[in-house]
């Protein structure tokens, strides 16, 4: 399953942060990051909820970027 | 002078943030919460400091043992009115094991700047100007992107908001997604075609220009197929729709646009890496300049170490280290580029394939629909024994089931509407033509290897263009010529293709011999390889992409029918003409959405001109990077010069990559 989240990143170096922190949690399968057109395109592994994995996804990038957002 | 300078840049920082507060109040303006913030502190900020230093330090001296530390809690103050989210951010990195970032960088910088202030008594000025100027310049960063991001984004907002559907009389707005395929949907003078359709009342002309870049208007009338995005400009259009919102062109473009730049080009991978190594490499070097320079003068010369002279100089070689510049422009190129690009018809898959697509050397074309308009007329019927229109019938029915365009061609000269259940045991060999019985005839239709695998003599022919020679029941019934025609701006393009930089270009054909050398010539072309089957096509691309040299990359340009597997192979693949036909959107990695052959030459130009301004963007912020670190570590430049090193290279970073945009008139 994809989805796609708007997000509120300033900086490109931050958002390839953000991408690799998505790509870490738990429960994502594959995520991309893309500053221009600020989304969050987010593919979840077989079986995982969503809305779970997504509040795993927003704290881990909180934690690299501090000041980014994801609209959830 | 030096204070009369610094006082001047203040004030002017004072008048820029009060005029943007203002310019914020408009909605249009764009600013965001985040930013009109920061602006509010920054005019604070500014003039808190102006009021300081009109004040002085012996203000301050009057007021006995307590004035040097009342002085400093004021200027404290206002250092962390400007800079508490850094030290916070960089406090946080340092937390989550991420401590090499700019945060870092300016935390350190004016926090040691702060302390030897402090340890001295002396200028505070510097310490908070630093932090000042580096938050005016993210600001402009933030913003700066924020709205060129915008602009191209809103360029490319093909997007239709609403489709008209009639109901009860009325015509109704809805959302696009929720009408269904099949539905009646009425497009106005004026609007967007929102979703893909046949038109089932009413003439208009379209203009094509958001998805071609062609200015030229197109008639529509009753019967046509219509794609959505494209502008009705005359009259009132009914649509029956053919595809869903999500599945019609104008959806699939902007996935595709959007979805580019997530694919990374190598220069935006070497600028990752580069950032990756640079940030630790950069303090482990201010770290050293801090410290071996004065061991060096105390232990090794005899003299005073001189510890505040290099710890100064190492924190403004932190200042003057960060590498926004060049982390912000590049992907903001690529995206400028393929915003572009988009614009003028040109769609490219992702940020990796302009840069391949600005490599190319030996451009690879198919004949039929590329350079040829692949609309086949039959221009003459030769050594017939049966009528001409009974032997073009026999032709027509035979290869009713193929969608090759010289099957379509033979259909059309039939005229009429065919009937497919006078044909069975349809065989379709694969370069060679047709085998199929035709009310109870056998009839065979193709070249001249088809004549020689069924071992029946044939007469060859004169003329230039595709000969179908024709058996009926075994026996020899004469040939159908068909002639393709060349488009009229292929030379054109072959020719401005040369002036760019292509080195090399070849045809590939599956056409005879004869007429493949003439179009080659007639158009300029260095090779031309003809009769081969889809199966050679690849072949040949392949030892083509073996003979060149590995920098030099190969395209091939195919209208996307059949060649599908040779746009995979090439280093790129381009498709023409691409409106509407999916398979040549999923197969390529560059789509014109026109299918003028002069389009090829301009996509090469618009990438040769995004990919100049990347590397100009390199080049530049790393040599007046190294060129400022140089200068501080020798001691010539101090903080201020670091920090607007810094920001200005940045800002003539962004406004260089924003040229990408434009290339109209490439």
């Amino acid at each position: 399953m994809k989805k796609t989240y708007k997000i509120e990143v300033d900086c490109a170096n931050c958002a390839n942060l953000m991408e690799e922190a998505a790509r870490k949690t738990a429960g994502v399968a594959a995520a991309t990051v893309n500053f221009m057109t600020q989304k969050m395109i987010v593919e979840f592994a077989e079986g995982q909820d969503a809305v779970q994995v997504m509040d795993g996804v927003r704290k881990a990038c909180k934690k690299v970027e501090p000041d980014c957002e994801i609209f959830l | 002078m030096q204070e009369l300078l610094e006082s001047g840049l203040l004030v002017v920082v004072t008048i820029l943030s009060v005029v943007l507060l203002l310019m914020g109040q408009k909605k249009s303006s764009g600013m965001t919460r985040k930013q009109k913030v920061m602006l509010w502190r920054i005019l604070i900020a500014t003039v808190l400091l102006l009021g300081l230093q009109t004040l002085g330090a012996e203000a301050f001296d009057q007021l006995g043992a307590a004035g040097r530390w009342i002085r400093l809690a004021v200027h404290l103050i206002d250092y962390l009115i400007i800079g508490y989210d850094i030290l916070k951010k960089a406090f946080k990195g340092i937390c989550n094991r991420q401590v090499f970032d700019e945060n870092f960088l300016m935390a350190v910088a004016t926090l040691g700047a702060l302390a030897l202030a402090v340890y001295e008594n002396g200028e505070y000025l510097e310490v908070i100007a630093v932090m000042l100027f580096y938050q005016v310049g993210e600001w402009f960063q933030s913003y700066a992107v924020g709205r060129s991001r915008r602009n191209i984004s809103d360029l490319m907002d093909i997007r239709p908001d609403y489709a008209n559907v009639e109901r009860d009389g009325k015509l109704e707005k809805v959302d696009p997604d929720e009408v269904d395929m099949g539905s009646i949907i009425i497009v106005q003078p004026g609007e967007k075609v929102p979703i893909d359709g046949v038109i089932v009342e009413g003439t208009s002309t379209l203009n094509t220009a958001a998805l071609t870049g062609e200015s030229l208007p197109r008639d529509a009338k009753t019967g046509d197929e219509v794609i959505s995005g494209c502008i009705n400009m005359t009259g009132v259009l009914k649509i029956q729709t053919s595809k869903e919102f999500g599945e019609s062109t104008v959806s699939k473009i902007l996935d595709l646009v959007e979805n580019a730049s997530s694919r990374k080009s190598k220069s935006e991978d070497f600028i990752s890496r580069f950032a990756r190594i640079y940030t630790p490499a950069v303090c482990y070097a201010a770290l050293a300049l801090a410290i071996l320079p004065p061991l060096v003068q105390m232990v090794g010369m005899g003299l005073a170490p001189a510890w505040e002279t290099w710890i100064y100089r190492a924190l403004t070689f932190l200042v003057a280290s960060c590498p926004c510049a060049l982390v912000i422009s590049i992907p903001l190129s690529f995206f400028a580029g393929i915003g572009g690009a988009s614009r003028a018809g040109v769609l490219v898959k992702g940020s990796n394939y302009l840069e391949t697509l600005s490599q190319v050397k030996t451009l690879v074309f198919d004949k039929t629909g590329t350079l040829t308009q692949g609309v086949f007329e039959v221009n003459g019927i030769h050594h017939s024994d049966l009528s001409d229109e009974k032997l073009v019938e026999y032709a027509a029915l035979a290869e009713s089931a193929s969608s090759h365009p010289i099957s379509k061609s033979l259909q059309r000269a039939y005229g009429k509407e065919i009937d497919r259940s006078r044909v069975t045991e349809i065989q379709e060999i694969s370069g060679n033509g047709v085998i199929a019985k035709v009310d109870s005839v056998e009839v065979a239709a193709g070249n001249d290897k088809l004549m020689d695998r069924l071992g029946i003599a044939y007469i060859s022919c004169h003329s230039v263009g595709t000969i179908i020679h024709m058996a009926i029941n075994g026996k020899y019934a004469g040939h159908i010529v068909i002639a393709d025609i060349v488009k009229p701006h292929s030379k054109e393009a072959i020719r401005q293709l040369k002036a760019a930089g292509v080195r090399k270009t070849v045809m590939l054909t599956g056409d005879a011999k004869k007429v493949a050398n003439q179009v080659a010539a007639s158009l300029g072309l260095d090779e031309v390889y003809s009769e081969l089957l889809p199966a050679d096509k690849v072949e040949k691309v392949e030892a083509l992409l073996q003979a060149k040299p590995e920098r030099e990359k190969l395209a091939f340009v195919g209208d996307g029918i059949n060649d599908a597997p040779v746009l995979r192979r090439a280093d790129i693949g381009i498709a023409m003409g691409a409106m509407g036909s999916d398979a040549a959107i999923e197969a390529a990695d560059v789509v014109l959405m026109d299918d003028d052959p002069l389009q090829i030459s301009k996509a090469i130009k618009i990438s040769r001109k995004c990919l100049g301004i990347v590397y100009q963007n390199i080049v530049f912020s790393i040599a007046v990077k190294l060129a400022c670190l140089i200068l501080v570590a020798f001691g010539v430049a101090n903080m201020w010069l670091a920090v607007f090193a810094d920001v200005g290279v940045m800002i003539l970073a962004i406004l260089n990559a924003i040229r990408a945009l434009r290339v109209q008139n490439l």
